[in-house]
């Protein structure tokens, strides 16, 4: 007779269905989404819009602005992307082309099936941000998250105050969405576009981003008050964008980032993320400026 | 807790009736090194004779059984330009781990809290740390053991039964009823207030032995305020950045996730590997920036998340004091010195 220690199954009892937090089975938990359309909206940007196969996966599936998801292909790689928009089971993600993943998806055509794990992470707290005015600034790519909190302000914009768009790149061929911009203004939203280095045809502003911002404050008096403000972009751009809006009297929880970390789980556990240890994917990725002023090396 | 205390010759006989019908991973003598000092390893052993149990700290940690370093997270067949994931836990068998000294179990611990919390509990993880039959074994403290100042230096739970040599019996503390059930095997008795004496006197005998020591008192609020100090650039200078501190590490269990292409170009796997902070594309993120692009960056963090976050999150370090990555360092880098140094002693 064998004194053989019986196997102890992780997996049971097997709990199926939304894919929780504290489910076991949940962690390697994948989407199996196609890709609907493509959309190039620069050189290097590409809009994919992505919808999950399934039909009761679909249902289950929401996201709120500022969450990312795992997008992966298999054989070639996994990384985090934040979600640009999401309705109903799709989700739209901006991607520049600049990995080993997004080369490749680069290439890829309509129909291919993509893994989608998620969504993880924090999120921008519109609901707190009702009834008073909103300053979005975002610099390059880092206009890709603020998408989604400005569709949630098209969807409800007589719950918001003044809203103003802060928007700057490079040059003016990095510009991306430019497709809704009169989208933008017609729902009654101030854009300021700015770029640093024009070309010919460029009739708007040149300079830096935080030129705008210094309009903006000046035009209030140089007080910030009953103001919330998103920002994304580079992190040399979180230091003096969020300094001049500190110095205008904006409470420092008031600010919100959404910060880039390298990503191998989302779920706080390859520690790739990690700011201290502070995890990105799981107290981020959107931080009020008051949690990452105290972060070493956040920003 | 129950104690018992059987005889020398007894632990044979468990060893005979655990080996029977399961594997049993042990420390073994694996070779000498320069000094003519034995270099031991945790292999599967299948006799007795092979295992040494009065061995001195393991130059890697028993990680491998329940934290490989290379690891299947999921397969995927393609067909016709779709695909399908299946994904494996890599439960096999249940396994023993013969011997394991106080920092080592500690160290499982320390895992079990992060990789099998409430958030996203980990299933390759589990599946093995569940699996796990442990008997933990008393240590000699070596000059590099800091245990003792970590609080690792003796195993509260996490085991399943502990043997700690008390001269002429060994003594046994019992903790899972699997354990029990395997010890009504072979002879044993209570223990006696003799035996209680003896085992008091053993502790307080390997409790004399320990050199090395770390001061902790305050160590988060002063790892923030000396954050800009220039001790890290020293260490920074001296570090190779070659992550041997992180694969000696009993506690390092950060990783990278990678997918290859099978060969046939039918099926695709997505492998993780056991990554370390203190290599150089640790942070890089796509783009080419780098969040920690210096070596005392990268050095300071693994610090960091050792002595300050992982205290923030859990209220305990997740070093164990085994001194494992001090001796590894190829450019001789200790924890005790590295601390000592930013707590501006010296």
């Amino acid at each position: 007779m064998s004194n053989k220690i019986p196997l102890f199954d992780i997996t049971e009892p097997h709990r199926k269905g939304i894919p929780r937090k504290d489910d076991i089975t949940s962690f390697e938990f994948t989407y199996k989404a196609e890709i609907t359309s493509i959309y190039k909206l620069s050189e290097t940007e590409k809009l994919y819009q992505i919808q999950i196969a399934d039909t009761e996966e679909r249902k289950r599936f929401s996201s709120r602005p500022g969450q990312f998801v795992m997008l992966e292909l298999p054989g070639i790689g996994e990384a985090p992307f934040s979600i640009s928009s999401s309705y109903d089971g799709n989700v739209e993600l901006c991607i520049r082309k600049c990995g080993n993943l997004t080369n490749f998806l680069d290439r890829v055509d309509r129909g291919t099936f993509v893994g989608l794990r998620g969504p993880f992470g924090t999120s921008f707290p519109m609901e707190e941000m009702h009834g008073q005015d909103l300053i979005l600034v975002a610099g390059g790519i880092g206009l890709a998250p603020l998408r989604a909190p400005i569709s949630y302000v098209q969807k409800n914009r007589s719950r918001f105050n003044s809203v103003d768009i802060i928007y700057g790149t490079k040059n003016p061929q990095q510009l991306i969405f430019t497709y809704q911009y009169d989208m933008w203004r017609k729902d009654d939203v101030n854009l300021h576009i700015i770029v640093e280095k024009a070309d010919d045809a460029w009739k708007g502003s040149v300079g830096m981003i935080t030129k705008i911002v210094e309009d903006i404050i000046s035009q209030r008096g140089g007080e910030l008050k009953d103001t919330y403000a998103i920002v994304c972009g580079p992190p040399v751009m979180f230091k003096f964008v969020c300094a001049m809006l500190t110095k205008a009297g904006m409470p420092m929880q008031k600010m919100f980032v959404s910060l880039e970390r390298r990503m191998h789980c989302g779920m706080g556990k390859c520690c790739r993320c990690n700011i201290g240890s502070t995890y990105t994917c799981l107290s981020g990725p959107v931080f009020d400026y008051w949690s990452v002023m105290n972060l070493k090396e956040a920003i | 807790m129950i104690f018992r205390v059987i005889a020398k010759e007894e632990i044979k006989r468990l060893f005979a009736v655990l080996a029977d019908g399961n594997r049993i991973i042990g420390p073994v003598e694996k070779a000498l090194d320069r000094k003519g000092k034995p270099i031991y390893a945790f292999e599967e052993v299948s006799e007795f004779s092979r295992l040494r149990l009065e061995y001195t700290t393991t130059t890697l940690p028993a990680k491998r059984y329940f934290l490989p370093f290379r690891e299947d997270l999921a397969v995927f067949r393609m067909e016709d330009g779709n695909w399908t994931k299946s994904v494996n836990y890599n439960i096999d068998t249940p396994t023993i781990l013969f011997g394991l000294h106080a920092c080592d179990i500690n160290a499982l611990n320390k895992l079990d809290k992060v990789l099998m919390g409430n958030v996203y509990p980990m299933p390759y993880y589990a599946a093995k740390r569940k699996n796990l039959f442990i008997i933990g074994y008393e240590c000699t403290p070596q000059p590099f053991c800091f245990c003792r100042s970590m609080g690792t230096d003796t195993a509260l739970h996490g085991f399943d039964m502990f043997i700690t040599d008390i001269g002429d019996k060994l003594f046994i503390e019992i903790v899972s009823d699997t354990a029990y059930n395997f010890l009504k095997n072979i002879k044993f008795a209570e223990p006696q207030e003799a035996d209680h004496v003896a085992y008091m006197r053993a502790v307080a005998e390997k409790n004399k032995k320990f050199t090395a020591h770390v001061d902790t008192t305050d160590l988060t609020k002063i790892l923030d305020m000396e954050f800009q100090s220039e001790h890290w650039k020293q260490w920074g200078d001296k570090c190779l950045s070659c992550g041997s501190c992180s694969k000696v590490c009993p506690t390092c269990y950060c990783y990278g996730v990678e997918e290859t292409v099978d060969i046939d170009l039918e099926g695709a796997r997505k492998t993780k590997f056991l990554y370390s902070c203190n290599i150089i594309d640790f942070a890089q993120v796509a783009g080419g920036h780098n969040f920690r692009p210096d070596r005392h960056n990268r050095l300071k963090y693994r610090y960091y998340h050792k002595h300050r976050g992982f205290v923030e999150a859990f209220e305990e370090s997740l070093c164990v004091g085994c001194g494992r990555c001090g001796e590894a360092c190829l450019a001789g880098i200790t924890v005790p010195e590295v601390i000592a140094s930013i707590r501006g002693e010296e």
